[in-house]
């Protein structure tokens, strides 16, 4: 049978393979967000953790007055810390939801359709970016309730807009990966456990680098955590100064949300296998 | 396999003119698909169900929504449209999953066990929707069951498997006939698979299918 024999009855207007690659991400990305937007709970829920850790953590660790932050309150110095704790913990929800959604048959029928695996993997990391955007601006706003000096022109929030999402991105993907490894709930969570906390204590978020022994610096330096909290330092608080420099921080990142989607889009549908 | 979802171990196939390893964005575009999970999505409405899969199909922006309330009012789900699929009941969610399918207008629809845990009148629902869309859309219509009334009422062709293997193939007249005279499907579903299909399968297909049926019901 020649292939011209079947051709699609749906009236489409042809379209160039890249404004279908976009069209499909951002649909992927609008049903996430339209399912945060019918139950914007979590939202709420996910809101607590950052607060208390500032809250409590923050202003009692405050009275700490040997921390090597480079001269600025020590709440100011965890606020971007918290900041990137929050973009972790709500991106790396999306391997779990993934699970769940090939236990339904939803996956199943994603990729059944025509969508590209990297569009289907890039529009869930979309959504993560703008999810944390909600978060982003409780954390600012506690900041601020808290005499946090944050920076408060549209340029640095702009940059910090651009890396909370870079950094949602990469621990969206790396949440996708590691659920296409694991393959149950069970197993995920797990070792969601077990990856979360040393990410956010093997990080500059709470202190800096240099407080920590020579194997945990190296380690550290390894944490896609440290380059982000290491530019949200420089672009969100009066005072923060980035170790490594932002470009640095914006070409590390971005390579290994590149890399990540990539082994991402790679394994994506042998979690139905 | 044939949905491109999984790659053949050895051998090959032909969906809709299409070869299932070299060319499966071809065939997708071409087939709808209703697997025997819940594939909508609970979290969003009816209506947005068929949005985001209009949008993944690249139906005209200028069509959409048309072509959406066409698929509503087929699958008699228009009241239903802002409701969210988690407060659907069975069958609205299997109606709304076909409608899915359909939406792109696809040349073959593939369906994995479409009236499991459905209550008879919801099984009749879906039955007739389905034999509209071969009669006035012409679209092929690819389903598996363990129904052999449903096999013998409904269907043209029917290929019985066991282990894995079509042990038979016809019309059910053919098969029925071959199992001898004023036989049934179950009896000819009995002559060509033995007796010993009970032992096939194991806990957790068991599992799955009462979920499944569990979350319909």
């Amino acid at each position: 049978m020649l292939p011209e024999t079947v051709i699609p009855r749906a009236a489409w207007a042809e379209q160039h393979p890249l404004l279908e690659f976009l069209r499909q991400t951002v649909a992927v990305a609008e049903a996430e967000l339209r399912k945060l937007f019918h139950d914007p709970q979590e939202l709420i829920t996910r809101s607590v953790q950052p607060a208390l850790w500032l809250i409590v953590f923050g202003r009692v660790f405050s009275r700490l007055r040997d921390m090597p932050t480079g001269g600025i309150p020590y709440l100011d110095f965890i606020a971007p810390g918290i900041l990137a704790q929050s973009v972790l913990f709500v991106s790396v929800s999306y391997g779990i939801a993934l699970i769940w959604e090939r236990d339904l048959g939803i996956l199943h029928k994603f990729l059944s359709s025509p969508a590209s695996r990297s569009a289907l993997v890039l529009g869930k990391t979309l959504s993560a970016a703008l999810r944390t955007l909600p978060h982003a601006a409780v954390v600012y706003g506690l900041a601020v309730l808290l005499g946090v000096r944050v920076r408060a022109n549209p340029g640095m929030v702009l940059q910090v807009i651009a890396f909370t999402s870079l950094g949602a991105m990469l621990f969206c993907a790396l949440s996708l990966i590691v659920a296409c490894l694991l393959r149950t709930r069970q197993r995920f969570m797990g070792i969601n456990q077990l990856l979360l906390m040393p990410l956010f204590f093997a990080s500059n978020a709470l202190y800096p680098l240099k407080m920590m022994n020579g194997w945990l610096q190296r380690i550290s330096g390894f944490n896609p955590l440290t380059y982000l909290v290491d530019a949200l330092r420089a672009a969100m608080v009066r005072g923060g100064q980035s170790t490594y420099g932002l470009s640095f921080d914006l070409t590390i990142l971005s390579l290994i949300v590149l890399l990540l989607v990539a082994i991402a889009t790679k394994i994506y549908p042998r979690l139905i296998y | 396999m044939l949905t491109t979802l999984l790659p053949p171990t050895s051998g090959g196939a032909e969906v809709a003119g299409f070869d299932v390893v070299r060319q499966p964005r071809q065939i997708r575009r071409r087939i709808g698909y209703v697997p025997q999970a819940i594939s909508a999505d609970g979290g969003l409405t009816g209506y947005e169900n068929l949005l985001i899969f209009a949008k993944i199909y690249g139906l005209p922006r200028s069509e959409r929504q048309e072509r959406i309330q066409t698929v509503l009012d087929l699958m008699e789900l228009g009241e239903a449209r802002s409701t969210l699929v988690q407060r659907y009941s069975g069958g609205m969610v299997r109606r709304l999953e076909i409608g899915l399918a359909v939406l792109h207008r696809p040349s073959i629809l593939f369906l994995d066990e479409p009236t499991v845990g459905l209550d008879p009148t919801a099984r009749r629902t879906v039955w007739q929707h389905l034999q509209e869309l071969h009669r006035n859309e012409g679209t092929t219509i690819f389903l598996t069951t363990h129904q052999m009334t449903e096999a013998d009422t409904f269907c043209d062709r029917v290929a019985i498997l066991h282990r894995a293997r079509v042990v038979g193939i016809g019309s059910p007249a053919e098969l029925k006939a071959s199992a001898g005279a004023h036989a049934t499907m179950d009896d000819a579903f009995t002559h060509y698979t033995g007796a010993a299909t009970d032992q096939e399968g194991n806990l957790e297909d068991v599992a799955r299918n009462r979920d499944t049926a569990s979350r319909l019901g």
